[in-house]
């Protein structure tokens, strides 16, 4: 699903967080934001996916305009830099929780949901590891587990803040290709946000690059 | 040959002694020794006396008035203390200083004082008084009161047990249930809840091992009527000055006591049987 948006400004108190941001990214397309540390790219994730609060301007998905929805009524798939995975619920119970929390006229029964959550498992090759809990795996399946975990509801967009940040750097090379990989298989509207220039030009389709809550550049 | 690389963080084996016999030393002579006198003396004058000393008709309604306050103040402050502790971990606003020295102020406040305020407040001649009385509602020298005072002093227990606990766990699993679709009460459920719990019953404990042995406050609330508005702490230091009922005072004490050690050994239990949980549910 395209992601429009318009005008979108944010304030901390007096201080500018973001200022006049103009983006619009087609439906299947993997954009990287780029930025230092304090230029504003991950409160624009936030902003994206309703977990900060805006004060001018709007954002679309397709047609729907979500400025005012909710986090819950959004349906992002967001993924944290520390995987923030539920710590006392096993691998399959993690990743089916967005199925299991749907209210009951929307829920698929308990099978469908098992059958769902195994099938997502093998999508990010964790096939057999279901029953684990995220303190016995390492940071890259527990990375996958979190991506699972947001695939799991069908999401309009996918938003993945420094997904690769707290990642070995060889366990990073390697997920960055299959990231890509994957993307191309299931081709949801994606954004992510890294510091690390390299990374946002071997894997998206286009880098936008943010300074000072601005957007500096776009490069495809 | 193994002594030969001595592991320099290990003190050598005097001072090892010394100071296990030390801390040994005084647990003993300050905590065990006069707990066991308690018991001794309860049980002085035989287990018959023993139980005639429980069975009396004051000492019971002290026990049930004890049990009841605990029954009421412990929910309550179980309540507020999760309330608290969840403004105070996971919200950012003004006056949040102030409301964490605020939650500390039944700790620092003696508890006499804090049982003479509620009297300023709800006593005859207090701000709600004639008010109060007007309307047919007893507060002072009554249930309420007790009550009150046991709130007041129990207060901090579970939110001080919560906070660093929360603060450290952070929101970003909250954050992530919610983009998953959950609304706030499956997420403080599903998500909030299981990550505390342990830490909550641990709070929960000594919140009521606190309630039921408060004495400063509710003195001051009681108004000291045998058989109505006396608890154990009360009936305790009744009987204590009354000379013919020495060794009953020192029964009803040893019961107070034991729910104390039950209330440590179901701590402990918990701590033992759920230890790695605890530590995984901290460490991560």
């Amino acid at each position: 699903m395209e992601i429009s948006i318009r005008n979108l400004g944010k304030n901390y108190g007096k201080v500018p967080a973001l200022r006049d941001i103009r983006l619009d990214i087609a439906s299947g397309e993997l954009v990287a934001l780029l930025g230092a540390s304090g230029s504003g790219k991950t409160t624009l994730l936030r902003a994206i996916a309703g977990l900060e609060s805006i004060d001018d301007g709007s954002i679309h998905f397709g047609d729907i305009d979500a400025t005012r929805l909710s986090v819950q009524e959004r349906r992002v798939g967001f993924v944290f830099q520390h995987y923030a995975l539920f710590k006392h619920m096993n691998v399959l119970d993690n990743v089916t929780f967005g199925l299991r929390v749907r209210k009951r006229a929307t829920r698929p029964g308990a099978a469908e949901i098992r059958r769902r959550g195994l099938e997502l498992l093998d999508l990010v090759q964790l096939k057999g590891l279901e029953e684990r809990f995220p303190t016995q795996l390492s940071g890259g399946q527990r990375q996958r587990v979190a991506l699972a975990r947001a695939l799991a509801i069908e999401p309009r967009v996918l938003l993945l803040d420094e997904p690769f940040g707290a990642l070995d750097a060889k366990v990073r090379k390697e997920l960055r290709a299959w990231l890509r990989q994957l993307h191309d298989e299931i081709g949801y509207t994606t954004i992510f946000v890294t510091h690390d220039e390299s990374e946002a030009h071997e894997l998206a389709d286009r880098v936008v690059t943010m300074a000072d809550g601005c957007i500096a550049a776009a490069v495809n | 040959m193994a002594d030969r690389y001595r592991n320099s963080l290990v003190e050598p084996a005097p001072i090892r002694w010394l100071l296990i016999a030390v801390t040994l030393l005084f647990l003993g002579v300050f905590l065990l020794l006069p707990l066991v006198i308690v018991f001794v003396q309860a049980l002085s004058h035989g287990v018959a006396a023993f139980f005639g000393a429980l069975a009396d008709s004051d000492t019971k309604a002290a026990i049930r008035l004890t049990l009841l306050t605990a029954a009421i103040a412990v929910p309550l402050n179980t309540l507020f203390g999760v309330a608290a502790a969840w403004a105070i971990a996971k919200f950012e606003f003004r006056g949040k200083t102030l409301l964490s020295a605020l939650i500390d102020l039944p700790f620092s406040v003696s508890p006499v004082i804090a049982g003479m305020l509620f009297v300023l407040l709800f006593g005859a001649h207090g701000w709600f008084g004639a008010w109060l009385s007007a309307h047919d509602i007893k507060i002072v020298f009554a249930l309420p009161g007790i009550v009150l005072a046991t709130l007041f002093v129990t207060f901090p227990f579970v939110a001080r047990e919560l906070i660093p606990l929360m603060q450290a766990q952070g929101t970003e699993e909250e954050q992530a249930a919610l983009t998953l679709g959950a609304g706030g009460w499956r997420m403080f459920w599903h998500v909030t809840m299981p990550n505390i719990r342990w830490g909550l019953l641990y709070g929960v404990l000594l919140c009521n091992a606190r309630a039921m042995g408060e004495f400063g406050a509710v003195s001051v609330l009681s108004g000291h009527i045998r058989g109505l508005t006396n608890t154990m702490p009360l009936q305790i230091e009744f009987l204590y000055n009354d000379p013919g009922a020495y060794s009953a005072a020192f029964a009803v004490a040893s019961l107070l006591a034991l729910l104390g050690f039950v209330t440590l050994a179901l701590k402990n239990f918990l701590e033992w049987r759920h230890g790695d949980e605890l530590a995984a549910l901290r460490g991560n």
